[in-house]
């Protein structure tokens, strides 16, 4: 049994997925509960991998006994299983949360949702877990494809031209992908990433012009996949037409698979070297990023809807971890993966809250936020512990991200870059204090409006905690980050 | 010399040129059941660049046949198996969301999309 | 020899504990009013009860934990730490009293939120002052900025609001600056640790450490209110009096002068600031912002704005006491920020008082004033005087210590400029006093003092701005304080 624990990560979101139809057929309300069943099984299954891969180091699974490479590998390194948690613990959190909102938006829907929602979890935990290339592939398309129709369900009917859009996009995001694929395997033989890995150089002084195509192909198409400006254009619409959960999973979830993504294709394929000195795409990236920075706050600034607003700040916070990944050193790395996590909680907090007043009034303008405060004070706090973080004030976690990424770019040389974060954290205030004035400081007009029903708040606030407890403790996940980057580099 | 070594690609030729004529369609038409098409075409060339790329000259599909002990590779046929999986559901997917698409808005032309909403 | 002792973290977490309690009690404004004094008295209480272990020459130091690599979240309780500690938390003890007697007089809304803020401003101002190092300053630094926003925008009409985002368009900025500096710092010296001495000698080229030095000052100039950063502070005189009166003239400004005087002398270090020939560029860059302020303030017909140039000009007296980089300078400096606390938070209270009392807030109504409130005036009257710098009121001793810094740098120039701003004092000083006593009244309808709770705590800290003016040097506890600071630079009186 635990011997087969990296197998069940996926195997067991996967077959809740195929329960859940059967169940919901027999009883709607069961389908929540066997979702969250099943992810806190996957969440504790990953404290005990997460403990065995500190004591003895990698933990490798060969799918059906078949050896690598030949056969599928999975491999739970440090990375995997930080982010295999992080993916555990925001989906559970998240799926406690459905409970009303599912009920009031998509009450037809039920057990269709649950369905695509474990599917979509699964197809995010099978990309973080698996260690060959082609699985890599199909599980990104298993949690894009639930991606697309569950952004097609929100209320109102742009959420399917949103959905369409990110479908036409993604896919031949995809396919770039495959084709990076195909190219390394023409080169080399083999999927498995290890492997892989090892045989590159080799290939690259045989074939340079393939590798290079094939490393061009992942950057592109895994910047589309994690909506890197200028490649961002699917995510506002799909942000925003979205239901509130599914905005709040793919906000922040999705877009850090990518980066996940990006890391592992960078680093443990081609490797440190090759992304640096022979084609120095992580330079490029950078400047990419810094621009992606500036750019998405500025636009998030413009917008009058909340859920546009955040959805163009998660363009901009993108730009964050890609400048982690861009700068390529130690520090650098760490405030990106730092950053992974950081802004999965404070994205996941402003969304659900978000998610909370639309379900509470229907608003989502901002400028009808006036004195929502005082009628959802828990939630709306939870909103600016949150808000303040992506801020960077201190203690809060994301300042301690930015802290890392401006000491990584200045380590570089790059003070540039330390300046346009620094920037970008007053453009962040001027999107967020717009918010938080109205919120706090007049008059509601908001007659008989109540705080949210409690299985909604309790997720809300569980996130802004630990938008806290990670500022206050960042030493302690900073160095096992620091630990996962020395590793990659 | 060129022409011969440009000839002896035809098969990526082939298949680049689906491609382009596929990733075109996506992204130039309008409509949204030929950006559907052009999105196939693009899959079906990915898939004929990797069954391409499994062949091995004079040798045998790998089918077990007494007398044949070389066969080409048949790893990418299987990952295309896979793959044409995936561009079933996702052809399926977003037929379905054009489906919905035309109940909502009354059409499925980008451009008239855009003056509906 | 240090001290470890749970009292800095203490006085950093009763106030806000005593936030958390408000908030719960809200309900009932009694009780929410006796835990703020409550706390007040025991914070004063706890920071007081250093004094003694400062004066002998020690440190009390407490860790709480690490923040990163070689950054402990850490108290270091040292003389100039304990100075402001002490000049914030006996002052907020006269302030919640104040506050009391001034939001229940104006009957003003969301007076919970106000004291919470306020509570939680004052932790952040003890953490600024006990910080061992410059991240653990940064983060209460950062938390005091936010949490005065709300008590700026009280009044929630437009104008408050427009004042509210200025103050965090200018104080937000500058955080950003200041922690591109302290990154640069930690990037270089790998340490943030305030030492005595200094810690950046040597770690990086002359061009780079001034470039970091002017970081440093921009960062916390903002909030030191140095022209061209200052326009902030007007317009946040939206704020109820009691809020301008402690924030804007004694936590958060002087959080930024404190933060200046920390980068000079236990950053870079007497030695490597003049070798950088920072200091005097410095002294001759506020030596602008004395000048023009006065100047400013003579055409503001509201008080409180006046008053607010007055503060931006005096504050500059104190950076330019530091900047000249000689111990009377130093003493000068320091000294001064008690003792401009004292008499400007008099000028508004009593600037408050006349608010409640008539509703009046420009001068040019005020004539005659002293009449019906002798009391008020006559506090107001004396530390106008003491800002001045007329003795025996203590703005004078301040004064007198930055003359002899500024001889002992040999920059005549200075004094010059003290002379000059005295005379600008004196100019929009003198006609407030002399209206307020010797012209006739506009109306003759008599209104009296205005109630104790607001009338006790200006008349008390007129009395101090004398005694600490005339009490022999050895029981004047901050010339004492300033003097540990002096010796533990390493040089002497």
């Amino acid at each position: 049994m635990i011997q087969n624990f990296p197998i069940l990560v996926v195997i067991l979101p996967l077959i809740t997925a195929f329960l859940i139809p059967l169940i919901g057929w027999w009883r709607k309300k069961y389908c929540l509960y066997i979702s969250i069943l099943s992810i806190l099984s996957v969440f504790i299954i990953s404290i005990y991998l997460l403990n065995s891969v500190m004591a003895s180091g990698v933990v490798r699974y060969d799918l059906g006994g078949w050896e690598p490479p030949y056969g599928i590998e999975y491999v739970v390194d440090l990375l995997s299983i930080f982010m295999i948690i992080l993916i555990a613990f925001i989906s559970l959190v998240i799926a406690i949360y459905s409970k009303k909102s599912v009920e009031k938006e998509l009450s037809d829907n039920i057990v269709a949702f649950y369905t695509l929602f474990m599917l979509l979890i699964a197809g995010l935990l099978g990309i973080v877990i698996t260690g060959d290339l082609f699985n890599l592939y199909v599980f990104l398309e298993i949690s894009s494809l639930t991606a697309y129709a569950l952004i097609a369900v929100g209320e109102k009917r742009d959420a399917l031209l949103a959905s369409f859009n990110y479908l036409i996009i993604g896919t031949i995001a995809a396919c770039f992908i495959l084709l990076g694929i195909g190219f390394l395997y023409m080169v080399t033989g083999s999927l498995n990433i290890a492997d892989l890995s090892a045989k590159l150089p080799e290939a690259y002084s045989l074939y340079p012009r393939v590798v290079l195509a094939a490393m061009i192909f992942f950057v592109v198409g895994l910047s589309i996949k994690m909506a890197l400006f200028p490649l961002h254009t699917w995510l506002p619409n799909a942000y925003t037409h979205a239901p509130s959960v599914v905005s709040a999973l793919i906000a922040a979830l999705m877009t850090k698979v990518g980066a996940y993504m990006m890391i592992r294709i960078m680093f443990t394929v081609f490797g440190i070297h090759f992304v640096t000195e022979v084609i120095p795409v992580t330079s490029i990236l950078s400047w990419v990023a810094a621009i992606a920075i500036i750019v998405g706050s500025i636009n998030a600034i413009a917008q009058t809807d909340i859920k546009r607003m955040l959805a163009y700040s998660s363009v901009s916070q993108i730009g964050y971890i890609v400048l982690g990944i861009g700068l390529a050193n130690s520090i650098g790395l760490t405030g990106g993966i730092l950053h992974i996590i950081n802004h999965a909680f404070m994205k996941g907090c402003l969304f659900l809250a978000v998610g909370a007043v639309i379900y509470q009034t229907g608003i989502r303008d901002i400028r009808d936020f006036q004195g929502i405060g005082k009628k959802m004070p828990y939630t709306m706090a939870a909103f600016s512990i949150a808000a303040l973080s992506m801020v960077g004030v201190p203690p809060l976690c994301g300042f301690f991200s930015k802290w890392f990424l401006a000491l990584g770019s200045i380590e570089s040389g790059k003070w540039i870059f330390a300046v346009i974060i620094l920037l970008s954290s007053l453009l962040n205030a001027g999107y967020f204090f717009r918010v938080l004035e109205k919120v706090w400081f007049g008059e509601s007009p908001h007659e008989g409006v109540d705080e949210a029903p409690k299985s909604m708040l309790v997720p809300i606030l569980i996130l802004a905690a630990g938008c806290i407890l990670l500022g206050i403790f960042v030493f302690i996940q900073s160095s096992f980050i620091k630990s996962i980057a020395n590793t990659l580099l | 010399m060129p022409l011969e070594w440009i000839l002896s690609k035809y098969n990526y030729w082939i298949s680049a040129a689906l491609m382009l004529i596929g990733f075109y369609t996506m992204i130039s038409k309008k409509n949204f059941i030929k950006k559907i098409i052009g999105m196939n075409i693009f899959q079906t060339a990915i898939i004929l660049f990797y069954i391409s790329i499994s062949d091995i000259e004079n040798r045998a599909a790998p089918i077990l046949v007494a007398g044949k002990s070389d066969y080409v590779n048949p790893l990418p046929h299987v990952l295309m198996l896979t793959a044409i999986v995936v561009g079933v559901s996702t052809t399926a997917v977003a037929l379905s969301l054009i489906m919905k698409i035309y109940k909502e808005y009354g059409t499925i032309e980008e451009d008239k999309l855009l003056e509906v909403r | 020899m240090e001290i470890i002792s749970i009292k800095p973290l203490l006085a950093v977490l009763i106030s806000l504990i005593c936030a958390l309690l408000i908030v719960l009690s809200r309900k009932n404004k009694n009780i929410r009013e006796s835990w703020t004094i409550l706390t007040s008295v025991t914070k004063f209480v706890i920071v007081a009860s250093m004094v003694p272990t400062i004066l002998r020459g020690d440190t009390i130091a407490y860790t709480l934990m690490s923040i990163l690599p070689g950054i402990p979240f850490e108290f270091r309780v040292d003389a100039f730490g304990l100075l402001f500690g002490v000049l914030a938390s006996f002052l907020w003890i006269l302030t919640s009293l104040y506050s009391i007697g001034y939001m229940r007089s104006l009957k003003e809304h969301a007076q919970t939120r106000y004291f919470a803020c306020f509570a939680i401003a004052i932790s952040a101002t003890m953490g600024i002052a006990f910080a061992a190092n410059l991240l653990t300053l940064f983060i209460f630094y950062e938390i005091l900025t936010l949490s005065v926003y709300p008590l700026v925008i009280h009044k929630e009409t437009p104008e408050a609001k427009s004042g509210g985002r200025k103050y965090l368009i200018y104080t937000l900025s500058g955080g950003v600056v200041l922690l591109l500096a302290i990154i640069l710092t930690y990037s270089f010296a790998g340490s943030l640790e305030f030492m005595n001495h200094g810690f950046l000698a040597g770690h990086a080229s002359p061009e780079m450490l001034q470039m970091l030095f002017v970081l440093f000052i921009i960062g916390f100039g903002v909030k030191s209110a140095v022209m061209p950063l200052h326009s902030w502070l007007p317009t946040a005189m939206v704020a109820p009096t009691p809020v301008s009166a402690l924030l804007h003239a004694v936590a958060v400004v002087k959080a930024g002068i404190f933060g200046v005087v920390r980068v000079i002398y236990f950053v870079f270090g007497v030695d490597l600031v003049s070798e950088l020939d920072m200091g005097i560029a410095l002294a001759y860059f506020v030596s602008f912002t004395i000048i023009v302020a006065s100047m400013f303030a003579l055409a503001q017909d509201n008080l409180k704005r006046r008053l607010a140039y007055s503060t931006i000009s005096q504050l500059s007296y104190i950076i330019l006491g530091a900047a000249l980089l000689t111990p009377s300078g130093l003493t000068g400096g320091i000294l001064h920020i008690a003792h401009h606390a004292f008499m400007k938070i008099t000028l508004f209270f009593c600037a408050g008082a006349i608010y409640v009392v008539t509703h009046k807030k420009n001068i040019s109504e005020m004539n005659g004033i002293g009449r019906s409130m002798p009391i008020t005036m006559a506090a107001f009257s004396i530390c106008a005087i003491g800002l001045i710098g007329v003795p025996p009121v203590c703005g004078f001793l301040s004064k007198w210590y930055l003359s002899m810094g500024a001889i002992e740098a040999n920059e005549v120039f200075f004094v010059f400029v003290l002379l000059v701003s005295s005379l600008l004092n004196a100019a929009y000083f003198l006609p407030i006093v002399f209206n307020a006593f010797f012209k006739e009244p506009d109306d003759k309808s008599s209104v009296g003092e205005a109630p104790p709770f607001i009338l006790i705590p200006l008349t008390i800290t007129a009395i101090i701005s004398i005694i600490l003016c005339i009490v022999p040097e050895t029981l004047n506890p901050f010339l004492q304080i300033v003097k540990e600071v002096v010796e533990n630079i390493g040089w002497k009186i």
